[in-house]
């Protein structure tokens, strides 16, 4: 059996971690934010898409992060899967919502830039279907594991789900080049650099830091939460058993 | 200098704005009530 990294099977090492780790990230977070937008509202409008592309400051980060954020879920369900560790399946347990959050906005945000742009609220384009789908497994998982009884079956359950819901991420990413779609393909990273005036490129890049750095700290958050939620919960089996 | 005008499309960039700020405040409130509600459960638990 190959050994767990020390950082998933030590709770005390990460909760010593998280107190400073958690709090760090969001000041990050704010300050990313603070400067994207700032630099976002003093660029012009654009030439085609005139003020809507300000819409794209917040719906290219939260887009990115729907998926980074059930990256995360993927390898935290994979390794608690592996070796069944508390930490693992506490990390997993606490990015779903925090994933779901994201997805939503990034449908919503989407939505309210295609009307103007696209003249509908919505289509069922690739993209913008496969990105419906992760928010349904979203759901998905965090209903499995509300419903079990059995609360080690159900995280067990949850993860092989995430896992297969995997796939998933490849469809969103490719789903551009793979159909044809209305959504427009990679604009921001592209194999021959940005596609994005350094205008709208450098505000976009801030708030994608921005996202990032809240998702990590409200993950930590999360986690911490999840920790001292199952030692409670042996405290009172401990408890009741005298 | 920053420009707040949206002209004919502020409902749309000022909702997508709002919406944005009402599920990060719902996921900072969620998030920091579950980790205080559950430290503070534990901590009464362990006096006992």
């Amino acid at each position: 059996m190959i050994p767990a990294p020390a950082f998933l099977t030590n709770p005390e090492r990460f909760m010593a971690f998280s107190r400073w780790a958690a709090p760090m990230f969001g000041a990050i977070a704010v300050a990313c934010a603070v400067a994207g937008l700032w630099l976002g509202w003093s660029a012009p409008p654009d030439y085609q898409q005139s003020f809507t592309v300000r819409i794209l400051f917040i719906h290219i980060p939260t887009a990115w992060m729907s998926e980074f954020v059930y990256a995360c879920l993927a390898v935290a369900s994979l390794l608690s899967l592996v070796w069944r560790q508390l930490l693992a399946d506490c990390a997993a347990q606490a990015a779903a919502p925090l994933g779901a959050g994201f997805t939503l906005l990034t449908l919503a945000t989407g939505s309210l830039w295609g009307r103007p742009e696209w003249g509908a609220w919505w289509v069922w384009d690739a993209r913008l279907t496969s990105e419906l789908v992760l928010f349904l497994i979203y759901l998905a998982y965090m209903a499995l594991r509300a419903a079990m009884d059995d609360e080690t079956k159900g995280a067990r359950a949850a993860a092989i789900l995430a896992l297969v819901g995997a796939v998933n991420l490849p469809i969103i990413h490719y789903s551009v080049y793979w159909w044809n779609t209305l959504h427009q393909g990679a604009s921001v990273f592209t194999s021959t650099g940005s596609k994005l005036a350094p205008v709208f490129y450098w505000p976009v890049i801030l708030m994608v830091l921005a996202y990032t750095s809240a998702f990590g700290s409200l993950w930590l958050v999360r986690i911490r939460g999840e920790v001292w939620r199952r030692r409670a919960e042996a405290a009172a089996l401990r408890i009741a058993r005298g | 200098m920053i420009h707040l005008e949206t002209g004919k499309y502020a409902f749309y960039i000022w909702t997508a704005y709002g919406l944005s700020a009402a599920v990060f405040v719902a996921m900072v409130g969620a998030s920091l009530n579950l980790s205080r509600r559950w430290k503070a459960r534990y901590e009464e638990l362990s006096r006992k």
